[in-house]
């Protein structure tokens, strides 16, 4: 009788231990999948433009942890350093230097509401047929997306293996995606920048090659008379 | 139960890496204050215990009792996740440092991303307790935090791209390794000072004190925070300064090897190594607090983006091209 206890304790052990291991993977993922998709909801739902900004980095993050999840903890890490890091903080600091709330109301009781919506159901459908083509591609013909090539082998990290194929095969399309970019930002700021006359500007190299001679003049004064100052 | 077991593990773990670190911020606080006083003459807090040591301690006892006021028009929620945030990921990111070659919470793959992805969302608690605090002061503080904070993170980013290129990996403890011949502080000397000023400028201290000029702009960001709330922006603020020094000390400075790889010095544990290095930073981040005048905004996005940037960038070509001309680049 005893021994049959004991059977049945080392059991029940034996089926906690890998219970409580893929539970934790289920918790750790249903916990961030289910935060990135509330936030998601969040970002659009809320009123208030700065509280979206926060959901939609608190979405980046959840996505990160996933990406961390599914051992992709490069692609998660450079997610956090761009998005959150830089391009959230872009965010944040327009969306809270911009009178947008005000806007916004505006939007909500005119009716420029109506002009909005045919766009940006046209836009939502274009994107869902989109990830229906990705989904349904995957799933009827997998070796098109090829898998294998890319997580097959785990003796490698996950930086080397990226790096491996991106400064390869797709060389190319990585320095024109670069230039791309590049284009853009001087694009941009090619066309905000202003030649503003009158602004003073400091010259370091002047400053610092500035003589006594040329910055001091000393001059006898006559009483009653003073000197003119040119300046 | 097992699987909890192992989850106690971690926590004692946990605990065992934050309270010294949580001690040691509070020492550091009053080395800081200090070593400022010895440089202008002063004696320094020296009252409160041996050499004035419990004086963070008294400090602390007295943010503990002060009432905690938050302002009606602010945005409840955020200003109070500020401090938070900022105490919360000063902390997180000393999961990855390692103390010696076995000595460290998680020894992860891409471990100098992860210092840097956290150092680079310090931003937001600063960002967040300047908005939520809804005041002019404050706002100002944020807004410059944010334009210098994400402008000095660009060239700490390409100067960890110049020590990477010369190991070959993101692991923190391959990186401390790989300088077991030579520290990367000698051969790439002018990054290390590039890092040594962008590290003051990210983690907002003198001479880039900006977001809280107190001249200017009363406390900046912490403005409208009183008690136990400011006391967790102080220590987040002086967290995230020990981790800047101890990143500085792994990157350059050997992290804990010991400087001479003779009899005596091998003996020493790595985590002493370690800390003697992070004190000896902290200590010249110090002394350039007390010597150096403050900038003029201006000033800091031009040193920022027109001379740090270009250079260190310049320096990653140098760095590559010395590499694979002599065919020393790291490969495995």
């Amino acid at each position: 009788m005893a021994t049959d206890g004991r059977m049945f304790w080392r059991l029940i052990l034996k089926l906690t231990i890998s219970i409580d291991k893929m539970i934790a993977h289920a918790i750790f993922f249903y916990t961030f999948s289910i935060i990135a998709v509330v936030s998601a909801i969040m970002v659009t739902a809320s009123k208030n433009t700065v509280h979206s900004v926060f959901f939609l980095i608190l979405d980046f993050i959840s996505i990160s942890c996933l990406f961390i999840m599914i051992g992709a903890e490069f692609l998660g890490m450079i997610m956090l350093i761009v998005y959150v890091g830089a391009v959230a903080v872009l965010f944040l600091f327009v969306v809270m230097m911009l009178n947008v709330a005000q806007q916004k109301n505006q939007w909500f009781a005119g009716q420029a509401t109506s002009k909005h919506i045919p766009v940006g159901l046209i836009i939502s459908t274009l994107i869902f047929f989109e990830i229906i083509i990705v989904i349904g591609g995957w799933k009827y013909k997998p070796e098109i997306f090829d898998i294998n090539n890319s997580l097959a082998s785990t003796s490698v990290s996950n930086t080397h293996s990226l790096g491996q194929v991106l400064y390869t095969d797709y060389i190319h399309v990585f320095q024109i995606s670069g230039m791309i970019l590049l284009v853009a930002m001087v694009g941009a700021i090619v066309l905000t920048f202003r030649q503003r006359s009158g602004v003073k500007k400091q010259s370091y190299i002047k400053q610092i090659s500035r003589e006594r001679s040329e910055g001091v003049e000393v001059l006898e004064v006559q009483s009653n008379k003073g000197v003119k100052i040119d300046d | 139960m097992e699987y909890l077991s192992i989850v106690f593990q971690e926590v004692y773990k946990i605990l065992f890496l934050l309270v010294p670190v949580l001690v040691s911020v509070a020492m550091i606080v009053w080395l800081d204050r200090r070593v400022w006083a010895f440089v202008q003459k002063r004696q320094g807090p020296n009252v409160v215990g041996p050499f004035g040591l419990l004086q963070s301690l008294a400090d602390a006892l007295k943010y503990i009792f002060k009432e905690i006021i938050i302002p009606s028009s602010s945005n409840k929620v955020i200003f109070i996740l500020a401090p938070i945030v900022t105490m919360t990921l000063a902390l997180i990111a000393w999961a990855v440092i390692p103390f010696s070659a076995t000595q460290v919470l998680a020894d992860i793959n891409v471990g100098i991303l992860y210092l840097f992805a956290v150092s680079s969302l310090g931003v937001y608690g600063i960002i967040m307790g300047g908005w939520a605090s809804n005041s002019k002061y404050p706002f100002l503080g944020a807004i410059r935090s944010a334009a210098q904070m994400v402008s000095y993170e660009v060239s700490i980013g390409v100067i960890i791209i110049n020590v990477l290129l010369c190991v070959g990996s993101l692991n923190l403890n391959d990186i401390v390794i790989a300088q077991q011949n030579m520290w990367f502080v000698i051969p790439l000397f002018p990054m290390f000072v590039i890092f040594f000023i962008s590290a003051l400028a990210e983690t907002n201290r003198p001479p880039f004190d900006l977001p809280e000029a107190e001249a200017e702009l009363v406390a900046g960001y912490q403005t409208e925070y009183s008690g136990m709330m400011y006391a967790m922006f102080w220590l987040g603020e002086y967290a995230n300064i020990l981790l800047m020094c101890a990143m500085g000390a792994i990157l350059f400075l050997g992290g804990w090897m010991s400087p001479i790889d003779v009899y005596p010095f091998i003996l020493v544990p790595g985590a002493i190594w370690l800390i003697l290095k992070i004190l000896l930073l902290f200590i010249l981040f110090a002394l350039v607090k007390a010597i150096v005048p403050r900038y003029r905004y201006d000033q800091l996005m031009r040193l920022g983006w027109k001379v740090f940037l270009p250079l260190s960038l310049i320096w990653v070509v140098l760095t590559a091209s010395y590499l694979f001309y002599f065919n020393l680049l790291p490969v495995n």
